[in-house]
């Protein structure tokens, strides 16, 4: 099989052609402000690194971080129309509630309630306002809003409420884009509801930004199907992603752990990616990033978004140093490593010179660092070591001794020996591990539900046979489907033995020639 | 004397939730959908007065509320201020008697803010005082059952139109079980005013003082952040707790029976804690912890599990595998450690065959 991996960057948008598990080739260019062009020329520089009758490939996997992007920097954003649905419950605490109020500014478009919704036990809380919701449905047109997020309480158990609301929307206002909270998750209507909105916020920059993919493939002559990656280093179609641009949000640390793995042979380790401004660390298990469990916020607003537990350091190859008293960070050249470290002839110091110094990367100017004392480079190392071996404790899954891989630009900045660790590997293409990681995806369906009066087993079963089709749908070949996560919590005090079960399944892409 | 109430500042109300959530001891739920409600009362224009229980006439008469049900289900149907001032106004009308204050059945988890906002609505001060002195699962397990006060008129309030009074109960084991099969039929969660309490049975049954000492826990946790300082030491510290155990999450087994959630979870030391192991079990709250294999702490002894990096309280529902956190316990209140406290709330009231030991030593 061959795949072609994208990751399109803040700085650089890299791409690497993989034949089976090798990388035949790999580049790496700078992003554009209008991304396709960058991508074109990725792609390009990528092609005609191989002979012409080898440009034939089974599928791209492009990874961005455009959507976070966004909503961090506030640019972007569709102004959208909220409608929760479960009046008269949970009036006290509207949609938007929480949010940081510049964001709130630019996405609260209008605030609908109707009343409906359900319980936790199935039974209805009252029956559906459809009357309301169509007024509302009428006044979103009529504020000229083409966004719309709707959110019914416990709709992950009964979304039959959001169903009807948004039939009535596709009557009374055709072409509107339009969230349901249920087909984004899990239980706690506040933060499925804030993702629903951001969803909302994101569809028209999703309907562009995979138009822009496809037309960047296109134009590079390539034919084949385009699927983006999401935060728990699965892939979807480029077609299903534009509806679901917040299921894209961490894909970038998903990509380096999962590449890292892939490129490293070994499934079960902490990586460490040190970037220039950062060093992200997390855990792989089975190849795939263990999930944040808690509340992840998603600039400033709280969500329950499947991402990938992931530790950052403000350390990198471009931190600053000051050596009287010595003090490491957290300010960082940033891209400006190359003009202004010491070894690249400028006035900083950086973690970088420090690494030169003490014999553990050459690059650029040796000589510019010959004056350091050895002292201050013997303590400052042993600081970044510190912290680096410190992070990666903290991130590791239990006390037995695990591996660690080191990817990134900066990873000679990871100590080679730490406690508990039982080897650091290092990995060939490793600055390119995040498009790697891209290339290898593979399509997921996850379902999270609350049964009840079901045994233990045959809850089970039925989430996995509904994340299975979750799956199907959204392109994996179902013979390789496998489960790689089932958990199933009891809910206190509910009646009828309430059991809250989640299931993921994974599995190859399906529809290669 | 001091001032008989003091505005409350909305700082303080975060710093309320802070530690509120930290003597909840595991369960209780989370204080952050209630702290969501008092800050838009607050830009509203509400500012809640705390009320010294020492200026309470013994006359007085002073609401307890809670929001009563599984902390699951008000992740979806939000704890509504209204409701809970609902079912003040029920039991005026029902007793013919206007309240003078209100007060928390439980400091611990959410409930701890729940009768500011009933306060808010009502603009009625809150007693600086509850019933418990950190959270339990049921309703006999407070002060004034210990105390053997009545245990009823109870009001239960729905957001639709549907009001329940618990006019009598046998004793307080029959108002759970009234109470909680309404509960559970309106969706399982509900606003209720328990018996009312004169401000005499405040004075002598209920636990003093523990709403400036939630406030006072969580700004020593926010204060311990800011200056980058071990927050779970600077809660050590400020009430005279203990340290208990060090480690990782290495399991955690939870099931739902007779209505609760229970379970046991598996700590793995670490530091000086290395090759030891520390078990915890509880009952919506943490019961009973034993440290390899002996019993270590139990209850009434508050037992908290926090985080060990940022001193968040970790609750029995959101425990998970690979978590790093600090099992300390916090000294109870006297009233808990008296024989018939122990009755209600000791180790024996959860189902364990234990006598009572306490971290802290044999009661003064």
């Amino acid at each position: 099989m061959r795949r072609i991996g994208i990751d399109v960057g803040g700085t650089n948008t890299d791409a690497v052609l993989l034949e089976g598990t090798r990388v035949e080739h790999a580049v790496k260019t700078p992003t554009t402000a209008d991304v396709t062009t960058g991508i074109v020329a990725a792609l390009r520089a990528l092609l005609a690194g191989v002979p012409p009758d080898r440009r034939r490939v089974d599928a791209v996997m492009i990874g961005t971080t455009h959507f976070t992007n966004a909503v961090v920097q506030r640019r972007d954003l569709t102004p959208v129309a909220a409608l929760r649905i479960g009046l008269p419950a949970s009036a006290s605490l509207p949609p938007f509630v929480d949010w940081p109020s510049d964001l709130a500014a630019i996405v609260r478009g209008a605030v609908f309630m109707a009343e409906g919704g359900h319980e936790v036990d199935g039974r209805r809380i009252v029956s559906l306002d459809e009357a309301a919701v169509r007024r509302a449905a009428r006044a979103i047109r009529a504020a000229g809003l083409r966004a719309v997020g709707v959110a019914a309480v416990f709709s992950p158990i009964d979304p039959s409420d959001e169903r009807r609301a948004a039939e009535i929307l596709a009557e009374e206002c055709p072409g509107a884009a339009v969230t349901l909270s249920h087909e984004l998750g899990r239980l706690g209507l506040l933060e499925r509801e804030n993702a629903c909105l951001l969803n909302a916020a994101l569809i028209d920059l999703a309907r562009r930004t995979t138009r822009a993919f496809e037309e960047a493939l296109a134009a590079s002559g390539l034919e084949a199907p385009l699927f983006l990656t999401q935060n728990d280093g699965t892939v979807t179609l480029a077609s299903q992603a534009a509806a679901f641009p917040v299921y894209s949000f961490a894909s970038g640390p998903t990509n380096s752990m999962r590449g890292a793995a892939f490129l490293s042979g070994v499934g079960d380790a902490i990586v460490v990616d040190v970037g220039g401004t950062t060093t992200d660390v997390g855990c792989v298990r089975h190849g795939f990033p263990r999930e944040a469990n808690g509340v992840v916020e998603i600039g400033g607003v709280r969500t329950l978004f499947r991402m990938p537990d992931v530790l950052s350091l403000a350390l990198g190859g471009g931190t600053l140093v000051e050596p009287d008293p010595l003090r490491i960070g957290p300010e960082s050249v940033g891209f400006r490593l190359t003009e202004q470290a010491l070894v690249f002839g400028g006035d900083r110091l950086t973690c970088t010179d420090l690494a030169v110094a003490a014999g553990l990367v050459s690059l650029g100017d040796p000589a510019a660092v010959l004056r350091l004392p050895t002292d201050l480079v013997r303590a400052a190392v042993g600081e970044v070591h510190a912290r680096i071996a410190e992070a990666v404790d903290r991130m590791k899954p239990d006390a037995r001794e695990i591996p660690v891989i080191a990817v990134g630009g900066a990873s000679f900045l990871v100590p080679p020996r730490m406690p508990g660790i039982s080897r650091v590997l290092a990995v060939p293409h490793h600055a390119v591990a995040n498009a790697v990681g891209a290339a290898i995806a593979q399509v997921g369906g996850e379902l999270d539900l609350v049964f009840q009066n079901m045994s233990r087993e045959a809850a089970i079963a039925e989430a996995r046979r509904l994340a299975e089709e979750r799956a199907v749908r959204a392109g994996a070949r179902r013979e390789t489907l496998a489960v790689v996560e089932v958990e199933d919590i009891p809910l206190a005090y509910l009646p009828g033995n309430s059991l809250r079960t989640r299931v993921r399944v994974v599995g190859e892409i399906a529809g290669f020639r | 004397m001091a001032e008989p109430s003091r505005p409350v500042s909305l700082e303080e109300i975060e710093q309320l939730a802070v530690g509120a959530w930290i003597l909840g001891a595991g369960g209780g739920g989370s204080p952050y959908h209630g702290l969501l409600n008092m800050r838009r009362l607050y830009a509203g224009g509400a500012v809640v007065r705390l009320l010294d229980p020492a200026a309470l006439a013994d006359d007085d008469d002073v609401a307890v509320v809670s929001f009563m049900g599984a902390p699951l289900v008000t992740q979806e149907r939000f704890k509504d201020p209204q409701a809970i001032a609902r079912a003040v106004r029920m039991m005026e009308e029902y007793t013919g008697r206007q309240f003078r204050a209100v007060m928390a059945v439980e400091i611990g988890g959410g409930n701890g803010l729940a009768p500011f906002l009933a306060g808010a609505v009502l603009d009625l001060p809150v007693v600086d005082a509850d019933a418990m002195g950190r959270a339990f699962p049921e309703a006999q397990m407070t002060s004034f059952a210990i105390m053997g006060l009545r245990c009823f008129p109870l009001t239960l309030a729905d957001v639709r139109d549907n009001a329940v009074i618990v006019a009598r109960a046998a004793d307080w084991k029959w108002m759970e079980r009234l109470s909680r099969k309404a509960c559970t039929e309106v969706g399982s969660t509900a606003a209720t005013c328990k018996a009312p309490r004169t401000g005499r049975e405040v004075k002598e049954a209920a636990i003093l003082y523990t709403t400036t000492k939630a406030i006072r826990l969580g700004a020593i946790v926010q204060a311990a952040r800011r200056a980058h300082e071990d927050p779970v030491d600077a809660v050590l510290d400020a009430e005279g707790g203990r340290l208990l155990f060090r480690g990782k999450v290495q399991d955690v087994a939870r099931r739902t029976t007779e209505g609760f959630l229970r379970g046991t979870a598996r700590l793995e030391g670490l530091d000086e804690y290395a090759g030891q192991r520390f078990d915890l079990a509880f009952q919506n709250e943490w019961a009973v912890g034993w440290h390899d294999g002996e019993p270590r702490v139990m209850t009434p002894d508050l037992i908290g599990v926090m985080d060990t990096l940022t001193g968040e309280a970790i609750g029995t529902e959101t425990l998970r595998y690979g978590q790093r956190v600090t099992v300390i316990a916090l000294p109870a209140p006297d009233i808990l450690l008296t024989p018939r406290g122990l009755e209600l709330v000791g180790p024996r009231a959860f189902g364990y065959d234990l006598d009572f030991r306490s971290v802290f030593g044999p009661p003064a």
